[in-house]
């Protein structure tokens, strides 16, 4: 059977900024240098790595929020990377919570949530609006639903995003430092609510600095460095007995 | 996850009492020097006015009740045309305004010619002055005599004024496009949304809100401007005004005009303030850029 998303050989590289052109030395800069990757279904991979290390931009890219130097991104099979398919099918597909939430400040919660599910889905507004109002009593914000953004905590925008990545029932989530934005507490909160996903059998890409949440849902651990997956495996392997010397300095600095 | 658990009874600390007395005290002490400080200014420009030597001429050259009771039908009517105008031309500008700024970022390349000529259309006409286009539309388009062009002075004026207004109200719009941030993009087309729907539910009820202020600004301004298709000739509360003073040589029928126009923009600031603030959002968006309650 092939994975759910595959990763074969994908580079991105960010040109260089504009005052640095044509300076000696100071070329385009290579963020995700010929990756490989691959996530079964109804399995949860997560990526660490420094800041800078290419987490997002990898979340992006499959995510079709950004486009390829080099290489195939494969969904069941399919090369979504082509120039000639419809993106926004393809992104229909997946579910993406953003690092900083990205809420439609402008829109209530609950328009938030059901927003692609009328206007992509096709969903009339009271079915949307059903299935909406279950995905938030599923995250816990029922009772936020006619709120706006802003006027939720921290912890309640990440969960109002995570409802609406996932209430159009996505075969892939994409979550980006879910709780980089948290409290203890909160933190702990979300991360329920994501090791009870991966219960539910979702494919999941997540990228995290949480090392108690990667060892508690991951089924495979890669570690980004200098643009390359420099370490994988499972969580006991990568976080409790790395193989090479970059990924053991980058988890003492964790823990220190 | 968490519930809210019931608030417990609660009432005022002798602490809190005491700081709300002194918040009351203060907002009555700001109160009174507001009002000193108000009076001490209306009685220094009322001297220095009242005590000027031309003041008797100025008043009766300038605010003569009986000369302004006699303009006042003509000025009005004159008022009713500027009043259309107004409405029409900042609703076709607007509107106009709005599909250049939007047509401006599309991507569909059949729309290139369009797109070029936008750009070129805006440029020119927010450099050169209303006069001048005024001037041009109301002289030289009636001289090629086109069968099916409408020759009234009014509409010519409007037209020349839409001209203007249209680049002024697109340029407001593409800075409101622009002041969205790129990541509520990123999350609407994440979700799938095309690139049309997610301009038309994200980026521009956001921009427009962000933006409420300078367009108001601009209809306002708009309306003062409506008074220019005087110079074609067309009667309406300022031409209505000259016509009034000729002869005279008392020039209160302009005072009048002026506080016509000014009536008639000063409850629309107001409103455009009362509804900004409002909004939740807008409020909301307040308190993050000005600082709101901040003490
Ligand atoms: N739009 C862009 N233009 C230019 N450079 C970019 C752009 N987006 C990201 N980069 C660069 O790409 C690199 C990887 O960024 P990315 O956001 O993927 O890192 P990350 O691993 O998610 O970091 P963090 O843990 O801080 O979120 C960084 O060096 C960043 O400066
Ligand atoms: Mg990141």
């Amino acid at each position: 059977m092939t994975a759910l998303l595959s990763l074969r050989g994908v580079r991105k590289t960010y040109p260089a900024p504009a005052a640095a052109r044509g300076r000696a030395g100071e070329e385009a800069r290579v963020v995700l240098d010929d990756i490989d990757l691959d996530v079964d279904r109804h399995r949860c991979v997560v990526l660490i790595g420094a800041s800078g290390s290419g987490k997002s931009t990898l979340l992006r890219v499959v995510n079709l929020l950004d486009e390829i130097d080099d290489g195939q991104i494969l969904l069941d099979g399919q090369d979504v990377a082509d120039p000639r398919l419809d993106a926004n099918a393809v992104r229909a597909r997946m579910g993406m919570v953003f690092q900083a939430y990205n809420l439609f400040p402008h829109m209530r919660v609950l328009d938030n949530v059901t927003l692609a599910l009328r206007l992509v889905h096709r969903r009339p507004r009271e079915e949307a609006d059903a299935a909406a109002v279950e995905m938030l009593r599923r995250v816990g914000l029922a009772h936020k639903a006619t709120a706006y953004p802003d006027q939720l905590s921290g912890g309640e925008q990440q969960r109002a995003a995570i409802a609406r990545a996932l209430v159009h029932g996505p075969e892939l989530l994409l979550l980006d430092e879910v709780t980089s934005a948290l409290d203890p507490e909160l933190v702990g909160e979300v991360l329920d609510l994501l090791a009870e996903l991966r219960g539910e059998g979702r494919t999941m890409l997540v990228a995290t600095h949480e090392m108690g949440f990667a060892r508690r849902v991951a089924d495979e651990v890669c570690y980004l460095h200098d643009g390359q997956v420099h370490e994988r495996g499972t969580p006991e392997q990568v976080l409790g007995d790395p193989q090479r010397e970059r990924t053991r300095t980058f988890l003492s600095r964790l823990a220190s | 996850m968490s519930e809210t658990t019931g608030a417990r009874p609660w009432s005022p600390s002798p602490l809190a009492l005491e700081r709300a007395a002194f918040r009351r005290a203060q907002r009555r002490r700001s109160g009174l020097v507001a009002l000193v400080s108000t009076a001490l200014v209306v009685t220094a420009v009322v001297l220095v006015v009242v005590g000027a030597p031309g003041w008797e001429r100025a008043r009766t050259a300038f605010f003569d009740p009986e000369n302004a009771w006699a303009a006042l039908p003509a000025i009005l009517e004159g008022l009713w045309l500027n009043l259309r105008v107004w409405v029409i031309a900042g609703t076709v500008g607007t509107l106009l305004g709005l599909a250049l700024a939007v047509l401006r970022t599309s991507r569909i390349p059949a729309l290139f010619p369009v797109r070029a000529l936008a750009i070129g259309y805006i440029d020119l006409f927010r450099g050169v002055p209303v006069l001048l286009v005024l001037y041009l539309v109301g002289f030289a388009l009636p001289a090629l005599r086109l069968e099916w062009l409408p020759t009234s002075s009014a509409f010519l004026g409007a037209l020349a004024i839409v001209l203007t207004y249209t680049a002024y109200l697109a340029e407001v719009f593409r800075a409101g496009i622009e002041s969205v941030h790129p990541s509520q993009v990123a999350a609407a087309r994440s979700l799938g949304l095309s690139r049309a729907q997610s301009m038309r539910t994200v980026v521009l009820p956001q921009a427009v809100r962000n933006v409420t202020a300078p367009l108001a600004n601009n209809l306002i301004s708009l309306q003062k401007d409506s008074g220019l298709i005087s110079v074609l000739g067309a009667v309406d509360a300022i031409r209505a005004a000259q016509i009034a003073t000729t002869g005279t040589y008392n020039f209160t029928p302009y005072v009048v005009a002026g506080l016509l126009f000014f009536l008639v923009s000063f409850p629309l600031t107001r409103a455009v303030d009362a509804y900004q603030r409002r909004r939740g959002w807008g409020r909301s968006l307040a308190t993050v850029t000005g600082g709101g309650d901040i003490r």
